[in-house]
């Protein structure tokens, strides 16, 4: 998801110390935890970690997409395609906020993902090669993404449920833009068709790889749950979201690049192939297509704007300062 | 790098007239100006405010939630502060 393979360290529940237990119990309860209440150091150290790459996926997901704003076909295509990469940003700072009322700081955070400390959602290590990698981004990986944050607007640390109640509510008209976008081009010339198919081809596996590795493989999905900073399981959530992407997909006239996708009356919903689990872990280690190029770009954004960020903080020194002379 | 991080501002936004001003969340900014063009750049891109204050972070002083029980048990006795608590015969008619 835009947070994968979490390490969280909890304490196993006979283990637990009084205070522990019942913390657990309001968690339980459905109690929200709130910044300045007691929590085990575990719990905290587990959703920074969390927050903050949900956070870093955010405003390095921009990047894929900033890619196309200049060449978008019409103005207002490339309008639209801003206003969605504006919320992106808007959705990494919700989520910054949260993460700093656990007691560390942003800029701490940006450190750490420059430096490769901490990580990103291993998608956007794709490159956006067409146009109709606009309308595949938007569906499906903004798609893959609101499965895991519908739920997460139920997590149990109050501001993270909060960050994730306000950018539920944006990321509907990003999966919808970009189905827009396939149904224009679906319907477009053979060429134009030929493009969706493609990006389709591309996306497909990398989105089912968003969800992280399967459950047998994902080890510290327990603890998480027991805190409910995780909700559902990846292969639950997986199963959800191929169920509901195959019809969308029809109705594009457009075939999902696996032969072995197969109805199952039984269970109600698809069999599916696995993507590849070695090239996610090859991504994940720093050796995606794009890994380089999306790291360079933020970390030249952060020190080419320094000098901006020093002047803003200058001007604010000198203003107040002539604010003090003035009184 | 000697950069120092923007003071964090906690932002209020009044959703329609007539309306309080509603916590929203935070941003960091260098002076209250700025706190002002960033919130209307993340909080109201979609027409969700008519006005918006920022307030310094470090100037808000909150009850602690070691004293939720002393600050706020009381009011569980005072049943009778609510209109609910009295029975009022149908025959008075509406009250
Ligand atoms: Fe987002
Ligand atoms: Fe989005």
């Amino acid at each position: 998801m835009y947070a994968q393979m979490i390490k969280s360290e909890g304490t196993k529940r006979e283990d637990m110390s009084p205070q522990e237990l019942a913390f657990q119990a309001r968690i339980d309860r459905g109690e929200k935890i709130e910044p300045k209440e007691w929590m085990p150091e575990g719990y905290r150290k587990t959703l920074i970690r969390q927050i903050g790459q949900h956070a870093h996926s955010e405003i390095v997901g921009q990047l894929p997409e900033g890619n196309w704003i200049t060449r978008a076909p019409t103005l207002e295509r490339k309008a639209i395609l801003l206003a969605k990469v504006q919320d992106e940003a808007g959705h990494g700072l919700y989520l910054y906020s949260a993460a700093e009322t656990l007691g560390v700081s942003r800029d701490e955070l940006f450190e750490k993902l420059h430096s490769g400390a901490m990580k990103y959602s291993s998608i956007f290590n794709y490159p956006t090669l067409t146009w109709a990698d606009m309308g595949a981004v938007g569906w499906l990986v903004d798609g893959a993404a609101i499965m895991n944050q519908v739920p997460l607007q139920r997590t149990s640390y109050g501001p993270y449920s909060r960050a994730m109640i306000r950018i539920c509510k944006e990321e509907s008209f990003h999966q919808r833009q970009g189905y827009s976008i396939m149904m224009t081009m679906a319907k477009g010339t053979p060429a134009q068709k030929d493009m969706a198919q493609d990006a389709l081809n591309r996306f497909w596996y990398p989105a089912l790889m968003m969800f992280g590795p399967s459950d047998k493989d994902s080890v510290h999905s327990e603890q998480s749950m027991a805190w409910k900073i995780k909700m559902n399981t990846n292969d639950e959530l997986r199963q959800k979201f191929v169920n509901e992407t195959v019809p969308q997909a029809e109705y594009l006239g457009l075939s999902v690049p696996d032969e072995t996708l197969a109805w199952n009356e039984e269970k109600q919903g698809y069999d599916f192939a696995e993507p590849d689990w070695s090239e996610f872990f090859e991504v994940i280690k720093g050796n995606g297509p794009c890994n380089r190029e999306r790291l360079e770009a933020r970390v030249t954004a952060w020190d080419e704007g320094a000098w901006f960020r020093e002047g803003l903080s200058a001007h604010a020194e000198k203003a107040a300062a002539a604010r003090m002379a003035a009184e | 790098m000697t950069h120092k991080q923007w003071p964090l501002w906690e932002i209020f936004i009044r959703g329609q007239h007539g309306l309080n001003h509603r916590h929203v969340g935070s941003l960091h900014a260098p002076d209250a100006e700025m706190a002002i063009n960033n919130a209307r750049d993340v909080y109201t891109r979609r027409k969700e405010g008519v006005s918006i204050w920022v307030v310094p972070s470090s100037e808000i002083t909150a009850s602690s939630p070691s004293e939720k029980g002393p600050l706020f048990d009381p009011a569980e006795s005072k049943v009778y502060r609510h209109p609910t608590f009295f029975d009022i015969p149908e025959e008075v008619g509406k009250m």
